[in-house]
Parts: C-alpha cells; sequence; structure tokens
C-alpha cells in the first residue's frame, strides 16, 4: 500500500510530459486511485475467499460433531462479517471515483464498461443479502439449510471479482467499441467484458484472493501456536488454511507465466519495464533485482538468454524493449520492475513454504515441528497481501501513461476540477482513521473476550485465539 | 437512439433510487434517531431496537445506491460524468460519510469495550445526519439546472452550495429521519413495547412535520431558483406531489394512533380489561403507517423525476440525447432483468426472515 501510495507521486515524471492543458493534475487523482483501491483490495480478497473457508470449516462441523470446527466457523463468520462491512463501504468510494477522478474516462468509455459492473452489482446483491441471511439466521434456519445460504456468497464473491477485473482487463486490452470523431457511437459490451486479457488477469486475481485468505488466516493461528498454544483448534485454524493456499501456489505460479506471454505479446512495454529490458534484442536475459538508472539495470543477477526461453521457448527470440516507444510514452520502470520482482519472488517463496508443509505431512502426517515453520507461516499471510499489491502495482504503473492503453492518456482522463488534489487529503485522513479502527477491532476480536454478534455465539467466549 | 430503450433504463434506475431511498435512507434515518436516542441507559433499548432492526439488512439496502451510480454511467456517461466532476466535494463527502458510517456500525457491534463502542457509536450516527444532507445537496444541484453538460463545467461550490440545495439537503436528511421512525414504530409494536413504540411514533410525527415544512420551503426556492420545474411540479407533476402531501398527511394521523399505549401480549387476554380490538388496531396502524410513510416519500421522488424528465441536466441535456448506444442500453436491461430475477426472491427473504420473529429488541 505504501508502494502504491508512492507510486502516484513519482510517476508524475512521464504524465507531466503529457498533461494537457496544465490544470488537470493526475499526479494527485493517480495516487488517490491507487491509495484507495490498494486499500479495498485486500478486504477484498479476504471478502473472496473466507466464505469458502468458513463453510467448509461448518460442513466439517457439521458432520463430524467436532467442536473444533464449529469454533472455527463461527469466529471465522464474525470476522467475516466485520470484513463485509468494511469492504462493501471501502469500495463504494471506488465508485464514486470511477466519476469524480476520471470523468473523462467515464464520460466516452463508461457505456464500454459498465456492464462488467452493472453485473458486478447484483452480484454484491447477492453477497449481500445471503451474508445477512447466513450471519443472522444462524440459528433461525436448520443447519443444512443455513448452510446452503453460505453457497451463494462464494459464488457471487468469485463473480464480482471476475467481473470487476474484466473491466480491469479492458483497460489493458480495450475492445468491443467503435469510435467515430472521438465518441464512442457503438459498443459491444460482451466483446468487452471478454476481452483477451481477462482470461490471465482474472484467474490470476481470484487466485490470489485465495492466497491471500488462506495465508493471511493461517498467519493468525502460526502467532497463536508460537506463543504456546497447539490444541486442536489451534491445530486446524492453521492447517486448513494453509493446506488450502499452498495447493493454490503452484497454479497461481503457471497461471503467472501466463500472464507475462500475455503481456509478452500484447503490452510488451509493460513487460519490458517488468524485466527492466532497455532494449529491444535477441538473446534477452531474465534480469533479478538491481537498480534500473539512467536507462539502464544496474547489479541485477543475469540469467542469460533466460526471458527469450521462458516467453517462446527460443534462446535467440527477439524480446521487445523499452527503447521500442519515446520515452513519453514508457512507464516508470525502476517501480515496475521492483515491484514485479517482489511479486515472483514472494510467489516463490511461498512455493517452498508450501512443499515443506507437504514433505513433513508426507513423512509424518503432521506440521513441521520446527518453530522457524511457524515463523514463517507467521508471515506469510503479509508476504501474501504484499505479491498481490506488487502484482496491481505491475498492471497499473506498468500501463502508463495510458488509463486505457494506447486509446486514452491518464492525463486526458482526469475530472479538470479545480481544487481536486485538495480532495486528498480527506480521504486519506478518513482512511489512515479507518486503518487503526480496522487494526484495532479485528485484533480486539482475535484475542479479546468476544461479544456474540447473534445469540447463537455464546459458546465463542470461552475462547481466544492469540 | 431515441428508440425508448434510454426511457426503460431511466424507469429501472428511478426505481433503483426510489428502492435506495425507502431502504437504505431509512437506515440513515435509523442512524439519526440513534443520534437523539437520549443519554446511555434511556437511550439503551432505542439504539438495541435500531441496531437489531438495521443489522441484517443495511449491506443489501446499500447496494442499490452502487446499482444506481453503476447504471447511470454505463446508460447515461454523459450525464454521470458532468454530475461526478461538478459535484467532486459532495460527492467525496458521502463517500467518506458512507466509510465511517458502514464500518463504524460494524466495528461497534464486533467488540466490548465501552469507550470504543461509544467512539464508533457517535462516528455511526453523527455520519448518519452528515451524508444524507450532502446526497440531497447534490440532488438539489441536479433538479436546480446548475451541473451543465460537460467536464467541471458548473462552478465546483457554488453548484451545491446555494437556497435550493441547502433546503433539499435538509429535506432528505429530514425524510430518512421520518422514514425511520415510521419503520421502527412497527418494530417497537413488534417488540411489545408500549413506550418504546410512543416514543418512535412521536418522533414519526415530529420529523413528518419537519419534511412538510422542507417541502413548502423547497416549493418556496424553486419558485426563484428552478423556475422550470416548479413549473412543472405545480403542473404536470402535480398529482404526484399531491400523492405525496396525502401520504405525509395520513402518516401523521397514523403515527398518532401507532403509539397509542396497548401492549399487544395484554390483548390476547381479555380479562386485563382492555377492549380487545385495540390491540389489532394500532398494530393495524404502524402497518399502514409504515406503507404511507414509504408512499409519501416515493411520490415525492416521482414528482421530481416526472418534473425534470425529459432533461437529465437541467436545461443543457436530454435523456436521448445523453444516453448510451443502444446494444449497452440493451445490454443493461438484459442485464437487470436476468438479476433482477435472481435478486428479488432473495431480497424477499431476507426482508421476511428478519420481520417474523423479531425477538426481543434488548438481545
Ligand atoms: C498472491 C499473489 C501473487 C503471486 C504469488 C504472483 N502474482 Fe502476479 N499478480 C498478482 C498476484 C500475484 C495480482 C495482484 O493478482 C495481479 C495484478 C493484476 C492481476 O491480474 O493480477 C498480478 C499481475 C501479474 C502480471 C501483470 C499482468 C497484467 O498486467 O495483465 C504478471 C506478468 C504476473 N502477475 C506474473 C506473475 C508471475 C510470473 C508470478 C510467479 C511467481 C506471479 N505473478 C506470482
Ligand atoms: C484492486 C486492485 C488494484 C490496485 C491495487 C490498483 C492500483 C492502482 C494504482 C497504483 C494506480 C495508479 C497508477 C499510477 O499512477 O502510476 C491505479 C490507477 C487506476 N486504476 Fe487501478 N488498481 C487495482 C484495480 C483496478 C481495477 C479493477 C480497476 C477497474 C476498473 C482499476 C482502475 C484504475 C484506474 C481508472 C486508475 C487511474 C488511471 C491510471 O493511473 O491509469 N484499477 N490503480
Ligand atoms: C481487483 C479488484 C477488486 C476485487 C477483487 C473486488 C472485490 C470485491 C468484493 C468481493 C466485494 C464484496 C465486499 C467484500 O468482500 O468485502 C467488493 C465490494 C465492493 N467493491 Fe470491490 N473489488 C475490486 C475492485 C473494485 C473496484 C475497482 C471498484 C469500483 C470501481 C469496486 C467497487 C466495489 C463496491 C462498490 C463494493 C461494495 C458492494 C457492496 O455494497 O456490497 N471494487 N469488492
Amino acid at each position: 500500500m505504501i508502494v502504491s501510495a508512492l507510486a502516484g507521486p513519482l510517476a508524475s515524471g512521464t504524465t507531466a510530459l503529457t498533461a494537457a492543458g496544465g490544470a488537470a493534475d493526475p499526479v494527485v487523482a493517480r495516487s488517490q486511485m491507487g491509495f484507495s483501491l490498494g486499500w479495498h483490495i485486500v478486504v477484498a480478497c479476504l471478502g473472496v475467499g473466507m466464505p469458502a473457508l468458513v463453510l467448509f470449516a461448518e460442513w466439517r462441523g457439521q458432520r463430524t460433531g467436532d467442536p473444533s470446527w464449529q469454533l472455527l466457523a463461527r469466529r471465522w463468520a464474525r470476522v467475516m462479517g466485520v470484513l463485509f462491512a468494511v469492504g462493501a463501504v471501502s469500495g463504494t468510494i471506488l465508485s464514486f471515483e470511477m466519476g469524480v477522478l476520471w470523468s473523462g474516462l467515464m464520460d466516452n468509455y463508461g457505456a464500454v464498461i459498465g456492464l462488467p459492473f452493472a453485473i458486478e452489482g447484483f452480484a454484491f446483491f447477492i453477497e449481500a443479502i445471503f451474508l445477512g441471511i447466513y450471519l443472522y439466521g444462524w440459528d433461525r434456519l436448520p443447519p443444512r439449510a443455513h448452510l446452503l445460504a453460505g453457497v451463494p456468497i462464494v459464488i457471487a464473491g468469485i463473480a464480482s471479482a471476475f467481473f470487476v477485473v474484466s473491466a480491469n482487463a479492458w483497460m489493458n486490452a480495450p475492445r468491443g467499441y467503435t469510435v467515430r470523431h472521438g465518441r464512442v457511437v457503438g459498443v459491444d459490451p460482451w466483446a468487452a467484458i471478454f476481452n483477451p486479457a481477462t482470461g490471465p488477469e482474472t484467474t490470476h486475481m481470484i487466485l490470489s484472493a485465495f492466497m491471500v485468505t488462506g495465508f493471511a488466516v493461517a498467519s493468525v493461528y502460526a502467532v497463536a501456536m508460537l506463543r504456546g498454544r497447539r490444541d486442536r483448534y489451534h491445530r486446524l485454524g492453521l492447517l486448513l488454511p494453509l493446506t488450502f493456499a499452498a495447493a493454490i501456489t503452484p497454479v497461481q505460479i503457471v497461471v503467472g507465466d501466463w500472464a507475462a506471454r500475455f503481456i509478452g505479446a500484447d503490452q510488451p512495454v509493460k513487460l519490458a519495464a517488468a524485466e527492466g529490458l532497455a532494449r529491444t534484442t535477441g538473446h534477452a536475459p531474465i534480469e533479478i533485482g538491481g537498480i534500473f538508472a539512467g536507462g539502464r539495470l544496474h547489479g541485477a543477477l543475469t540469467i542469460p538468454d533466460g526471458l527469450s526461453l521462458l516467453l517462446r521457448l527460443n534462446p535467440a527470440a527477439r524480446v521487445t524493449g523499452l527503447n521500442s516507444v519515446p520515452p513519453a510514452d514508457r512507464p516508470v520502470v525502476p517501480i515496475v520492475h521492483l515491484a514485479f520482482d517482489t511479486m515472483v519472488g514472494i510467489g516463490f517463496a511461498l512455493l517452498a513454504l508450501g512443499a515443506w508443509l507437504a514433505w513433513s505431512w508426507w513423512r509424518r502426517r503432521d506440521v513441521p515441528r520446527s518453530r522457524w515453520f511457524l515463523r514463517a507461516v507467521a508471515v506469510s499471510g503479509v508476504a501474501a497481501v504484499t505479491a498481490m499489491e506488487a502484482g496491481w502495482i505491475v498492471t497499473e504503473v506498468g500501463r502508463q501513461p495510458w488509463i486505457v492503453y494506447h486509446v486514452l492518456r491518464v492525463a486526458d482522463a482526469v475530472n479538470p476540477a479545480p481544487g481536486l488534489a485538495a480532495g486528498a487529503l480527506p480521504v486519506i485522513a478518513v482512511y489512515a482513521a479507518l486503518t487503526v479502527a480496522t487494526v484495532y477491532v479485528l485484533r480486539r476480536m482475535a484475542r479479546g473476550a468476544p461479544v456474540p454478534a447473534a445469540p447463537q455465539e455464546a459458546d465463542v467466549r470461552q475462547h481466544s485465539v492469540i | 437512439m431515441g428508440t425508448g430503450l434510454e426511457v426503460a433504463v431511466l424507469a429501472v434506475m428511478w426505481t433503483a433510487v426510489t428502492a435506495y431511498a425507502l431502504l437504505g435512507g431509512a437506515d440513515f434515518g435509523a442512524g439519526i434517531w440513534d443520534l437523539l436516542a437520549g443519554g446511555r441507559d434511556r437511550g439503551a433499548p432505542r439504539r438495541a431496537l435500531i441496531e437489531h432492526s438495521v443489522g441484517p439488512v443495511w449491506e443489501a439496502n446499500h447496494v442499490w445506491l452502487i446499482f444506481v451510480l453503476v447504471l447511470l454511467w454505463t446508460a447515461f456517461p454523459a450525464g454521470f460524468a458532468a454530475i461526478s466532476s461538478t459535484l467532486y466535494i459532495p460527492l467525496t463527502l458521502i463517500a467518506l460519510g458512507m466509510i465511517a458510517r458502514g464500518s463504524a456500525f460494524a466495528f461497534r457491534k464486533a467488540i466490548d469495550q465501552p469507550w470504543a463502542r461509544r467512539l464508533f457509536g457517535a462516528a455511526f450516527a453523527f455520519s448518519s445526519l452528515v451524508t444524507p444532507w450532502f446526497l440531497g445537496a447534490a440532488g438539489g444541484a441536479v433538479a436546480a439546472g446548475r451541473v451543465p453538460p460537460g467536464l467541471a463545467r458548473g462552478d465546483v461550490l457554488t453548484s451545491w452550495l446555494n437556497p435550493v440545495s441547502a433546503v433539499t439537503g435538509s429535506f432528505a436528511v429530514a425524510a430518512c429521519a421520518f422514514l425511520a421512525a415510521c419503520y421502527l414504530t412497527l418494530d417497537a409494536r413488534r417488540s411489545g413495547d408500549d413506550g418504546l413504540t410512543a416514543w418512535f411514533g412521536r418522533r414519526a410525527v415530529a420529523s413528518g412535520l419537519v419534511v412538510g415544512a422542507c417541502s413548502a420551503a423547497g416549493l418556496a426556492v424553486l419558485h426563484g431558483g428552478a423556475p422550470l420545474l416548479y413549473g412543472r411540479l405545480t403542473g404536470r407533476a402535480l398529482p404526484l406531489v399531491l400523492t405525496a402531501v396525502a401520504g405525509g398527511l395520513a402518516s401523521l394521523l397514523l403515527a398518532r394512533l401507532a403509539a397509542r399505549p396497548d401492549g399487544g401480549r395484554r390483548a390476547a387476554r381479555p380479562d386485563r380489561g382492555r377492549p380487545a380490538g385495540r390491540a389489532g388496531g394500532t398494530r393495524l396502524a404502524a402497518v399502514a403507517l409504515r406503507l404511507t410513510g414509504a408512499g409519501a416519500v416515493a411520490a415525492a421522488l416521482w414528482a421530481w423525476g416526472a418534473a425534470q424528465y425529459p432533461y437529465l441536466l437541467l436545461p443543457g441535456l436530454t435523456v436521448h440525447a445523453g444516453a448510451a448506444p443502444a446494444a449497452a442500453l440493451t445490454a443493461t436491461l438484459t442485464c437487470a432483468a436476468v438479476g433482477g430475477a435472481l435478486v428479488i426472491p432473495a431480497l424477499a427473504w431476507l426482508l421476511v426472515l428478519f420481520q417474523r420473529s423479531p425477538g426481543s429488541a434488548r438481545d
């Protein structure tokens, strides 16, 4: 989040050159957008992932009568309720910001990307309705019906992620409209939703929501176990989400590779920025780390021919570099490169963590005994969130200076109203307060004696997590 | 263009606006009564009733607003761009108010320290009071024709800081409070608490009078500030205006009836010496109060819509000229039909499930 908040101001170098008229100030608007999106997405990931975990735990609890599963289901449900509320309100401001900040985009292209948001709106209805039924109907409904009432939440969460990311994919690979005299005159909304970038982007995003949820929930129980709580409740609380996330990680890396090949073909400058590739060349290497300055990368670890091999399976293949476009059309390379390495690095680190668990399970049917394992799980939640944020920085900053790739520049899309920049200050103040309050409440819910949100949760009082 | 599709989408959108006003608006109003519920001890049962009524439904009610925004930008992108660029200040404040409100409400429920509960409660209640004002003021800016087409063509301050917006903002606050009081009177009646019922019933009368005063003031400022709209409100939209007035007057009467003490529980035991018909009567009045209250507000909204049609933005942009290409409108209508078929039964289930057995207001 810090990185995304910084991304805007740092990116100003390139957009300042293209800023039309001078009145509009995309820098602050971009920072505000990146900041509020970066905040929402953390909660949204949990909103997509948690319902599946809760339902699984509730189902096991109903099948086995095991109180540990039942307790996990109820505690997670309570946390999910709070996170949903925060997700809903932090998402609402995004809908306003689409117009408040990017009225130049919506004015002309609102009709093109409106449909996925409209469908998403119905997914939100389903989520909110069934969440109300699920949370407050725990003892008004028979157990089986209650479990079924949770299923639409899972489906709608995934659907809403799909549709909103398809709108973002459209910004990367715009399709489905015709323009005459600079105005959109014809729309094919389905072609806009199912644009070529939608496949890799939505798959990658939905998997990362599951990873974030799994590792984040597991890390709470890892901290508790490090503090000596090793009972069945805590072990299950660690194992279920961790196994879930660890199983997804290898798939996510394959999908990440798909995403990289896709942008290599479709948005080569973004990939060149991610890899720090200054000029178009055959035998392109993979360069890990290093600092991009003065037009090239310094001090990186180089794997010769790596990039050519990865993209085309041919060591001599030519890969497009940054020099294929004029400097004004390039994104801010140091940020994109650092973000990309961070994401990929964390992806492989989490893969290793999952492999450790798998190995130990295979040998001893148990989680690894080492405290280092628990420590690694304890930080895996933050790591997964960081990877996800970094991925978004690659996508969003890497698209600069375009808001719609090769169609509309950010500077032409920003709301030209005077004083817009000052509007970011109260937004940041409210988010700061929201962050403090959210963290405080979640910590209290994890450790204090919780108050039951619904009468049937009186048993929750006896246990605390950390 | 001009195929009638845009009118269909507009109708769907205005229905969604109405749903948001009647459902989401009442949730704001409940927050206002939370603010005015009195000291910690005396206010406790009132706040508990409010929390109990709002808890399961507010997130679903809130989605209506999202849906309105999305329909506006899909079907009338030029209108959305003009409104959100000129009115960026009130819209940002609305969004921030919603953040404070929704999160504080959820946090208050989840936590047990008294000081934190009070802090979150204050944030919830205060933002419930302020946010509808900005919503109403933004609506007033559109109604008064202060949002011209184009990007940020209107004045970013005077477009919504003017007499018309001041009155429409106040109207919105009062209408939210009125709706909430109407609905909560029935909830209180169902909980079987006479004192609580009377408290909300009296609030319904008082806030209803304020709504009436704001409406009268609104017509007066529109007369000066937006003559075109005024002419139509007193012209072709007059039947709707009169319906709203009639609904308001009926609500005042019903609120008084519903607030009479009587105790549904005692009614079952005629030996207590009360006329048995009375219990059913006050309850029926409370049910009818919900309908007339909601009907009055809905009629007022549709009067505005009827008066403003065919203008999206007065006087420069018509619904026809501002509409998206036909394919986008068709897709939106299809989506609304399919989505509505899925969502409306579910929504009805939610609302009925938590109406049927209200439980105790103090759990
Ligand atoms: C837990 C999170 C996570 C992990 C472990 C990875 N990613 Fe990722 N990545 C994301 C989370 C993410 C993301 C946040 O979800 C993004 C942003 C936009 C998107 O669709 O997914 C993303 C974007 C993104 C993009 C840009 C796509 C675009 O702009 O259209 C590429 C090229 C990759 N990723 C590649 C990879 C590779 C090669 C990985 C191998 C380890 C990897 N990602 C792991
Ligand atoms: C939720 C995860 C997301 C994150 C963390 C994120 C992050 C960012 C960042 C950092 C920026 C600023 C870029 C810069 O100034 O260099 C940005 C801009 C923007 N993003 Fe995203 N983004 C996300 C998803 C989306 C989605 C799903 C949309 C869909 C419509 C979207 C639309 C925009 C728009 C309109 C801008 C402003 C124009 C621009 O800078 O290109 N974003 N985002
Ligand atoms: C990749 C990015 C995003 C994902 C995966 C995502 C997902 C979600 C999910 C699952 C929710 C449900 C609430 C929750 O789970 O906490 C939610 C809420 C919301 N999101 Fe996002 N979102 C993303 C970005 C955006 C963007 C770009 C916008 C708008 C422009 C947006 C608008 C909203 C709105 C309005 C809500 C509230 C819905 C309600 O009232 O229930 N989201 N989002």
